[in-house]
């Protein structure tokens, strides 16, 4: 049970950043490889700004500051500089890899033994084993889906969906398609340095090497999401994120009980990833077996 | 060559588009072109393939930056002005069905977008159900092509013709002080494209808009609009407006395509 409720807490902490990811996947319409980057920077923020004595909401917020930096970077490089976002991405993931070791002082793990965290206030340290992570994920996940939704319907938000959906339509009515790409990697990846923050936090420590893999389990919490509710709305599509990101962690769960070996686990997200992203081709495979089945007569009357 | 005492809405003076430059594939397209437009003309637009159409029209929209040369609204310089600033006057529709319309939104969401052409979005919500009479009773003018049944349709899901309707009806929404028409009737069916043509007609010559329309069509560039300019190698060849227009035969239109060649 209790693994259960910790996957759940996991899930819902885990979903900042497939919530973030929306933003520039689904809605912009290209993969920000910088989240790899963000991520391990968010956490070591935090977990520097905490060992220095800050409060742990403002070392999150810090934290957000800082994701949104990096956004703010790979989107000049992506606007103005011309570079290919996935090489923008690219380039900024790399160049946090030796920022966030500045910013640990040059140790590649720092630990928050000790310190105050998010965590530690003395209502969630009452709370049964691992509701900790799931009242702090749900407090944040419902109020960062929240302020998107209401964002998204906001004529700033309209202007940010339909830079994504038609640019050269955009332009033609005025919105300056460069702001709202830069916009949306800002608060994108303020939102991936924020669930950094997070998760450092909810671990008790920030490592270098902890971004690795994490937009695939990122996308895995979006696709996983379509793959099982199907057509939603804008709105429930962002929902969805989030109980896609706890059906990944089940599945995760999963495939440790299952005796897997913790260090497969980015093969194994990688192959689960995968697997969904092929799921309509396996669909129109589908209906070639219903050809077969029904002959060829059936497949030209329906076409 | 066009006489007229009144200012000009849109002066475009001694205007050079380069395109490549610098390379060994720079080409000159607009050469020179002069050009005024004034209030309410309805100008047709004709001119055989690389005549410099498109690229007057890019230049006009600032897509392409000029050369040399001034672009004028009345009185202002706007030659260097951007794409998305000059939309607070101006509005495009384009050839290309899937360029103008937002695919993934539904008609009244881009019906919507489109009526805050060239203004600031702010965090204002979008208010989008209290427009919804509004939009059902604009798009009702466009009889024939049930846009109006198809308000919560995303775009992707209507027909070419309804989705350039749409896109008309998004460029004249907001009254454009000069709007654009990029054949915009071109990739239609000649049954859509003749109701289309229509409504347009109407629309531009009703409201008094001030209009552009390139067309490969000399029986439209004939029957529509009170000017007509022949494009030729990057310069207007032919400008000719009101009584001279009205008189102008098919053959006599046809001769100045052959004086081309």
């Amino acid at each position: 049970m209790s693994m259960i409720v910790s996957s759940i807490g996991q899930g819902l902490l885990w979903a900042t950043l497939g919530v973030a990811l929306f933003l520039t996947f689904r809605i912009l319409d290209f993969p920000d490889m910088t989240v790899e980057g963000t991520f391990p920077l968010g956490a070591a923020t935090a977990v520097m700004a905490i060992s220095h004595g800050m409060n742990p909401l403002a070392a999150s917020l810090l934290a957000f500051a800082a994701g949104a930096l990096t956004g703010l970077v790979t989107g000049l490089l992506y606007t103005k500089g011309k570079v290919p976002i996935l090489l923008a991405g690219i380039l900024v993931m790399t160049a946090c890899l030796s920022i966030n070791l500045r910013i640990m002082g040059g140790s590649s793990n720092v630990s928050l033994l000790g310190k105050q965290t998010l965590f530690a206030s003395n209502f969630l340290t009452q709370l049964p084993k691992y509701f900790d992570s799931v009242f702090v994920g749900l407090v944040v996940i419902s109020v960062i889906t929240i302020l998107l939704i209401v964002f998204l319907q906001t004529d700033l938000g309209q202007a940010f969906i339909v830079t994504g959906d038609n640019r050269e339509m955009a332009r033609s009515i005025g919105i300056n398609t460069d702001n709202m790409t830069i916009m949306g990697l800002m608060v994108s990846n303020g939102i991936i340095g924020l669930g950094g923050a997070l998760i450092a936090q909810n671990n008790g420590y920030a490592d270098v090497s902890m971004g690795i893999g994490i937009i695939v389990i990122a996308l895995a919490s979006i696709i996983i999401g379509e793959v099982v509710f199907g057509e939603l709305t804008l709105n429930q599509r962002l929902v969805a994120v989030t109980l896609g990101s706890i059906l990944y962690q089940f599945v995760r769960l999963l495939v440790l009980q299952l005796g897997f070996n913790t260090n497969d686990m980015n093969l194994l997200s990688a192959l689960i990833l995968a697997i969904c992203l092929m799921l309509p081709q396996f669909s129109k495979a589908l209906n070639l077996n219903h050809v077969l089945k029904k002959g060829l007569a059936s497949y030209d009357q329906e076409n | 060559m066009i006489k007229k005492t009144e200012a000009p809405l849109l002066s475009l003076a001694d205007i050079v588009t380069t395109v490549n430059g610098g390379t060994p594939n720079e080409v000159t397209i607009l050469n020179h072109l002069n050009l005024n437009i004034y209030d309410g003309d309805f100008i047709t637009v004709l001119g055989s393939n690389g005549a410099g159409k498109s690229t007057l029209f890019n230049t006009i929209s600032g897509e392409l930056p000029v050369t040399a040369g001034t672009i004028k609204l009345r009185d202002r310089d706007i030659t260097h002005l951007s794409v998305e600033k000059r939309t607070a006057f101006l509005a495009r529709v384009f050839q290309d069905p899937k360029m103008g319309t937002a695919p993934r939104m539904t008609v009244a969401e881009n019906l919507l977008l489109a009526s805050h052409r060239g203004h600031r979005r702010t965090l204002r919500l979008r208010g989008l159900k209290q427009q919804m009479p509004h939009f059902k009773e604009m798009t009702a003018t466009m009889d024939g092509n049930g846009l109006s049944e198809r308000l919560n349709t995303a775009t992707e899901n209507l027909s070419g013709g309804q989705r350039q309707a749409l896109s008309f009806l998004m460029a004249t929404e907001q009254r454009p002080d000069l709007l654009l028409l990029d054949e915009h009737t071109a990739a239609l069916d000649p049954k859509t494209s003749a109701q289309l043509m229509a409504q347009t007609n109407q629309r531009v010559t009703q409201e008094r808009l001030t209009c552009l329309m390139i067309t490969h069509h000399l029986d439209d560039a004939l029957k529509y609009g009170n000017r007509l300019i022949v494009l030729d190698q990057g310069k207007i060849k032919y400008d000719v407006r009101d009584e001279v227009k009205a008189a102008l035969t098919k053959e006599q239109l046809l001769g100045f395509f052959e004086s081309i060649d």
